[in-house]
């Protein structure tokens, strides 16, 4: 079992033709995923590698595919208007990898999105996997084995230092979402707990966090009243200065706000448990599993 | 990016938000020309650097405070021959201090009263937020700690904007009296409109002062961009003052890496924002001191690696240098090329500890053992952690 994602995701990929998304594009048809359509204005009734077709607009791909999946890809200055473009047509997920996004479109985006049916993860964001399934997004697909822990993160390489030392350890994982690293996004960590909490293919769940906003409080007091699974966590930015962007545009600690010691105090008052190291993430989670 | 206050008064006057009479000089001609044009008033003269605690600071050439307040063009002209071009030292500089290139030459206030109030984005929303308060010229940490309730807070509708009816009701918690309840919302308007004109993440404005004469203005003002939406804003990127910055994080930037320099003795290099902190953080654990952030993202070339060690080097605390890389999408092969070239073209003198881990990881140790380099090599972030620690203590 899996959350989001599983073998029946049907994506359409925007911004196909591009240098990365054509690239990441090709790495998740190798791993299984199923792409049934791309999307680049102006390159409309073209075939992407001979098999899959290129569409204008995402509301044609939905008609002839009836694709339920997007992954963005599209530069920066369009990128908002790809999710708003997605989620007009009722696609269930749209995952956006795109980095650099201005905060004030994607305040706009958040507020469109009201009431409607679409779910965003990212953006500036690795992507999510369900192993052995789907995947959608830049992570490197081998370091998963499927299996019943969920792992949460904001950053990328960071989620695939916790995930290979699971799968090395021989734990598999549920499902694996970025869910990115910029100020405003789609899915908060909050979000993905209680699907995860849901979820009965989940048994465990890592939750990575860095410093910044309050996201990982709200759902440490979430899962402190709701959650019977074990949880993990690790805060980065320990040694962060003040002030100062930790290159996510939401890795930055203000007005003493968002420090990770302050977070981790949190945490461990929700009764999770948390990695003293980042290196210690996968055994912090199997030690209390096994308490 | 941060800006000066002489360019911060130039924005909000473009969206007419009243502020005090005056301008940037860059000689002491402009200095007295200025004075004159303001007039038989007081004038305070201010010297134009990112740091704070400059009416504390002391220059170097022993003439002490870098905010002074005149009344004559002569008297202005005189103090500012002891401030241009001359190295202003406050708690936040450092010792080595910053040299002063311009004065901010304005009329000074009568103040009967000072306020707060900041447009700022919430994230927890995901939309502006309007802070106030009527205790201001302070800090807002401390009154927000102290006294809670002194805290206005007023959230903004990110589709609709800024209603005038907010701009009314936040006038009267804020105590103004009625004949200035229209110039109070018209400022707060104009406010909104620069923080949504210009992508920024904040524009605090501390203090908003009433003058004796009943006039409200925007005395001082604090510039948060976004730095993502500075691309259709060449008008704030070209504000940007480079000798204001650590030129290795300038030196940096232009190659496309993500830089902060630190105090620490140990180097890291690492792929992935998240992965880096937590570099940082692991050294810190083992008992060592990280000199860096450095993040030379997804894609890094071997270019990148070469000119990302050139930087690490060049900061001469440095003892070792820890490289952690997770390739993901980034070829460890790549990676380990890179390094290898820039430990032989660089020459190499300080202790370099490599942990590579995922896509082609086997090739990329392989290219390491055989290159002959002094590279220590380490199993996991732990132990390459334990590594560089031992190996910076070694060589103080």
């Amino acid at each position: 079992m899996s959350i989001l994602v599983d073998k029946s995701a049907r994506l359409v990929v925007q911004g196909i033709t591009g240098g990365a998304g054509a690239f990441h594009t090709r790495q998740c048809m190798d791993y299984g995923t199923n792409v049934v359509a791309g999307v680049t204005p102006g390159k409309g009734g073209q075939m992407f590698d001979g098999k899959v077709p290129v569409f204008d607009t995402v509301s044609e791909a939905r008609r002839e595919t009836s694709c339920n999946a997007s992954m963005v890809f599209v530069p920066a200055p369009a990128a908002a208007d790809s999710i708003l473009e997605a989620v007009d047509t009722g696609v269930e997920l749209v995952v956006c990898i795109t980095e650099g996004i201005p905060v004030m479109d994607m305040m706009r985006v958040k507020a469109l999105m009201r009431g409607k049916q679409s779910r965003l993860i990212g953006p500036n964001c690795p992507g999510i996997i369900t192993p052995g399934a789907c995947k959608i997004g830049i992570m490197p697909g081998y370091i998963h084995k499927p299996g019943n822990i969920g792992v949460i993160s904001r950053s990328g390489t960071l989620t695939y230092e916790a995930v290979w030392q699971l799968t090395s350890r021989g734990y598999g994982q549920s499902t694996c979402i970025g869910i990115g690293g910029d100020p405003i996004g789609g899915l908060a960590h909050l979000d993905c707990v209680k699907l995860f909490n849901e979820d009965p293919g989940t048994d465990a769940i890592i939750l990575i966090g860095e410093i910044g906003g309050s996201a990982e409080e709200e759902a440490a007091e979430w899962i402190k009243k709701n959650c019977e699974k074990p949880v993990a966590a690790f805060i980065a930015g320990m040694t962060a200065p003040p002030g100062r962007r930790m290159g996510h545009a939401g890795a930055i600690v203000s007005g003493g706000k968002g420090t990770a010691a302050g977070k981790i105090e949190t945490l461990k008052e929700a009764g999770i448990a948390v990695a003293e190291t980042p290196a210690a993430i996968a055994d912090t989670l199997i030690a209390r599993m096994k308490a | 990016m941060n800006i000066h206050e002489y360019q911060a008064k130039e924005l909000l006057q473009k969206f007419d938000v009243a502020t005090t009479r005056g301008r940037v000089a860059s000689s002491l001609d402009d200095a007295e020309q200025i004075a004159r044009e303001l007039g038989d008033v007081d004038i305070v003269v201010k010297a134009q650097i990112h740091a704070g605690g400059r009416g504390k600071g002391t220059f170097k050439n022993g003439f002490k405070g870098g905010v002074h307040i005149r009344r004559t063009p002569d008297q202005v002209r005189d103090v500012a021959l002891k401030m241009l071009g001359q190295i202003l030292v406050t708690h936040q500089t450092g010792p080595a201090g910053r040299k002063v290139n311009k004065l901010l030459v304005a009329e000074s206030a009568d103040i009967a009263r000072e306020i707060y109030f900041a447009v700022l984005l919430d994230r927890a929303t995901a939309a502006p937020v309007i802070v106030a308060s009527t205790e201001g010229g302070v800090e807002i940490e401390a009154v927000a700690a102290k006294s809670p309730e002194k805290i206005i807070r007023e959230p903004i509708d990110p589709l609709a904007g800024l209603q005038p009816f907010q701009a009314r009701k936040l006038a009267k918690q804020l105590s103004f009296e009625p004949p200035q309840l229209k110039s109070a919302s018209k400022l707060f308007e104009g406010l909104y409109r620069t923080f949504v004109a210009y992508d920024c993440s904040m524009v605090e404005v501390n203090p908003l002062v009433v003058t004796t004469k009943g006039e409200v203005l925007a005395l001082d003002a604090k510039f948060n961009f976004d730095d993502n939406a500075l691309y259709r804003h060449p008008e704030i990127a070209a504000l940007r003052d480079i000798a204001e910055e650590d030129p290795r994080e300038v030196e940096a930037s232009k190659h496309g890496l993500n830089y902060i320099g630190l105090d620490g003795n140990i180097a890291c290099l690492v792929n992935g924002a998240g992965l880096a902190m937590a570099t940082m953080d692991i050294i810190k654990f083992y008992g060592g001191e990280p000199a860096n952030f450095l993040d030379v993202g997804g894609g890094a070339t071997e270019e990148q690696v070469t000119e990302a060690f050139k930087i690490l080097i060049a900061d001469k605390k440095v003892k070792a240098i820890l490289v952690n890389i997770f390739g993901g999408i980034m070829k460890c092969d790549i990676i380990a090329q890179g390094i290898i070239n820039a430990a032989k073209t660089l020459k190499l003198s300080v202790l370099l500890v490599v942990r590579l881990e995922g896509t082609n990881v086997e090739a990329g140790k392989k290219l390491i053992a055989d290159s002959g380099l002094a590279v220590i090599a380490a199993d996991d972030l732990a132990d390459a952690a334990q590594k560089a620690v031992k190996a910076a203590a070694g060589k103080k």
